[in-house]
């Protein structure tokens, strides 16, 4: 199962890689989400990948019985999704207002503060 | 004050201010009130946490009572406690400032809410001690950035927005990376705890590659040579009062965790990773100086210097003396005052003649003596002037370099400083010396300006030219100060004990407390770790 993980986060970084050498803006944003993607599951594959089992522990014992999955991982991937999805949602805006501004979606014409 | 809200504090205030913001969200007249109060209560608030942590070295306040390495820890050391002094009165100045700068749309959108935002991720990052948290914060900040730099809508800030947005937003992935393989290695986020780890972790290439993920995260938010094309793309663009506080804050921030990675976790390697921080270091200051020099915009100069100026903070961490390394603190402390001061000049000097470009003003030594002097104070201090204080930092720098023999570094440091200096000069004789362009007097505004306007702007440029000058008046002060941060942060072993109390417990039997919340004799309940955590695969398969 780590293994299907892995191939999918490289993967994943592959192709958001790919997409931010686009000259569009909006895949840009398409590749930066794929980053975040690919980001988030590496955190989800590092906790290691335990197959059905909650970190419960039963009622009367003070820890789990068995090898659990880890929580923690989980825990951050939630934080770090939320954070994504509204850094995102401000891109789109962004991207959307520069676009009405500018007129372009072409990134190499977006040159007027290098200069 | 209490120990504990001391450390909370910083970032409970803005959190507060920026809620009771939003209630007065249809008036102007009272925001701009609420948030000078806010801004003034965060500064005394971490004069306070300064005060406290000089007498007790090291403040830590576990939040909701979770023992490291389970909850989250907040620490303020010498080190953080600076740095949150720093933001405190930078976010006074610039609230100051922005009184009579920010026009009334900017602020009926958000501005002091935005700004209380921002101090709170700014000093939030400066006092957590937890990777996990440290991402949080650095999003809180950058999200209020995000927004704060685009506020208006203007075309450049759109456009300098999207560069901006797509480097931070890369460098936070990468972040996000790092943070899951030093999790998967280590099985701990806890800097302290991290850092007993990273001692005895058997697999030195896993370490070097962590730190190299964590360099490219810091380095891109901290502006560092290749990753700072964002930085002068986007900082000439909002107006002054954000510009201003970007320019003394937002970096520093990533070089703050650049310092805490790199004398905290990542000390084991010292010739590979501190030796690539020399050369960064070194090719920040002169790629930074010399595109400053290309440059005929005020600001964009400015930004670029930036730049050129993180260099010399990377020195003293990569030299990693007690010197250098004091070196670095003075110069973090010089910088933040001296270039948010420059960027609030430059400010009046646009309001004066409506653009920033250097052809298009001139003669101020003649019409506003006064802003010709501060700029001059600050412009020497930047360039290392004696008796300023850019001098002294310089000078330490320079002494540690000197002192740990890597003089190919001290030798760029000297010529990127007579380079700045040219820069400044450039600046001063097209800005001040040279007769005013003739439509410039026509379109001249800004001179009719109210008693209470004028307060508004000169006060805190008045008073930060007044804390440069003071910096090299106490230089003697200050560099106690700065040696006595280095040799606390090159001692690891006392934060790890101020963070950890009862870690020589968990090093020799692996069993530390488990929390259970509201239960009293919780410290009696011990299991063993790796049974709740599954073992991660990358250090079984060694």
């Amino acid at each position: 199962m780590d293994i299907v993980l892995a191939i999918t986060v490289g993967g994943l970084y592959a192709a958001g890689i790919y997409m931010m050498l686009r000259r569009s803006v909006v895949k840009l944003l398409i590749g930066l989400g794929l980053l975040s993607h690919a980001a988030n599951l590496l955190i989800f594959t590092a906790g290691g990948v335990v197959r059905g089992r909650a970190p419960v522990v039963p009622s009367g014992e003070m820890q789990p019985l068995a090898e659990v999955a880890d929580q923690l991982p989980q825990a951050l991937i939630l934080t770090a999704i939320v954070i994504s999805f509204a850094v995102l949602a401000f891109a789109l805006v962004l991207v959307y207002r520069t676009y009405q501004t500018l007129e372009t979606d072409d990134l190499d014409q977006l040159k007027a503060t290098d200069k | 004050m209490n120990a504990q809200v001391a450390v909370i504090a910083p970032i409970a205030l803005p959190l507060a201010t920026m809620a009771i913001l939003l209630f007065a969200w249809k008036s102007i007249a009272t925001q701009k009130i609420i948030g000078l109060i806010g801004s003034t209560l965060l500064a005394v608030s971490a004069a306070i946490l300064l005060c406290l942590v000089d007498r007790h070295e090291i403040l830590v306040l576990q939040v909701g009572n979770w023992p490291a390495p389970f909850g989250i820890t907040l620490v303020a050391d010498r080190l953080s406690s600076i740095m949150v002094m720093l933001a405190g009165l930078m976010g006074f100045s610039v609230s100051v400032y922005s009184l009579a700068s920010i026009d009334a749309s900017r602020v009926s959108y958000g501005f002091y809410p935005l700004m209380q935002l921002l101090l709170m991720g700014v000093c939030g990052a400066f006092l957590t001690g937890d990777l996990f948290n440290l991402y949080v914060w650095f999003e809180v900040m950058l999200i209020a950035s995000f927004v704060l730099l685009t506020l208006g809508g203007e075309r450049g800030q759109l456009e300098g927005a999207i560069k901006y947005v797509t480097l931070n937003l890369i460098s936070s992935a990468v972040f996000l990376a790092a943070i899951g393989v030093i999790y998967a290695a280590t099985g701990t986020l806890n800097m302290a705890d991290l850092a007993l780890k990273l001692r005895s972790f058997p697999d030195e290439g896993i370490v070097s590659v962590l730190a190299m993920l964590f360099l490219i995260a810091f380095g891109t938010k901290a502006a560092v040579f290749p990753l700072f094309f964002w930085l002068p793309a986007s900082y000439h663009t909002p107006p002054v009062a954000v510009s201003a506080i970007f320019a003394g804050l937002l970096t520093k921030v990533g070089v703050y965790s650049l310092i805490r990675a790199f004398t905290l976790l990542f000390v084991t390697d010292l010739e590979f990773t501190h030796f690539l921080l020399l050369l960064i270091a070194g090719m920040t200051m002169v790629t930074g100086v010399l595109g400053a020099m290309a440059q005929n915009e005020i600001r964009r100069i400015l930004s670029f210097h930036i730049v050129s100026q993180i260099g010399y903070m990377l020195m003293g961490l990569a030299l990693f003396t007690p010197l250098a390394l004091a070196g670095s603190i003075f110069y973090i402390i010089h910088h933040i005052v001296v270039k948010t001061n420059l960027f609030l000049i430059s400010g009046l000097v646009e309001r004066r003649f409506d653009s920033g470009q250097l052809k298009d003003v001139g003669g101020l030594y003649r019409s506003a003596p006064m802003l010709a002097t501060l700029f001059f104070l600050s412009a020497m201090s930047l360039a290392g002037v004696p008796p300023l204080s850019g001098f002294f930092a310089k000078l330490t720098l320079i002494q540690g370099g000197l002192e740990a023999e890597g003089y190919a570094i001290v030798a760029v440091a000297l010529v990127v400083s007579l380079l700045t200096l040219f820069s400044m000069t450039k600046i001063w004789a097209e800005v001040f010396w040279k007769p005013a362009p003739e439509e410039a007097v026509t379109a001249a505004y800004g001179l009719d300006d109210s008693t209470s306007v004028r307060a508004s702007l000169f006060g805190p440029i008045l008073l930060l030219a007044t804390i440069t000058v003071g910096i090299g008046a106490l230089a003697g002060p200050v560099m106690n100060v700065s040696i006595a941060t280095a040799k606390q942060l090159l001692d690891q072993d006392a934060y790890i004990e101020a963070v950890l109390p009862d870690h020589h417990l968990t090093a020799s039997r692996p069993g530390p407390i488990v929390p259970v919340a509201g239960n009293s004799n919780a410290s009696e309940q011990r299991i063993e770790p790796q049974e709740l955590r599954p073992r991660p695969r990358g250090v079984t398969s060694q």
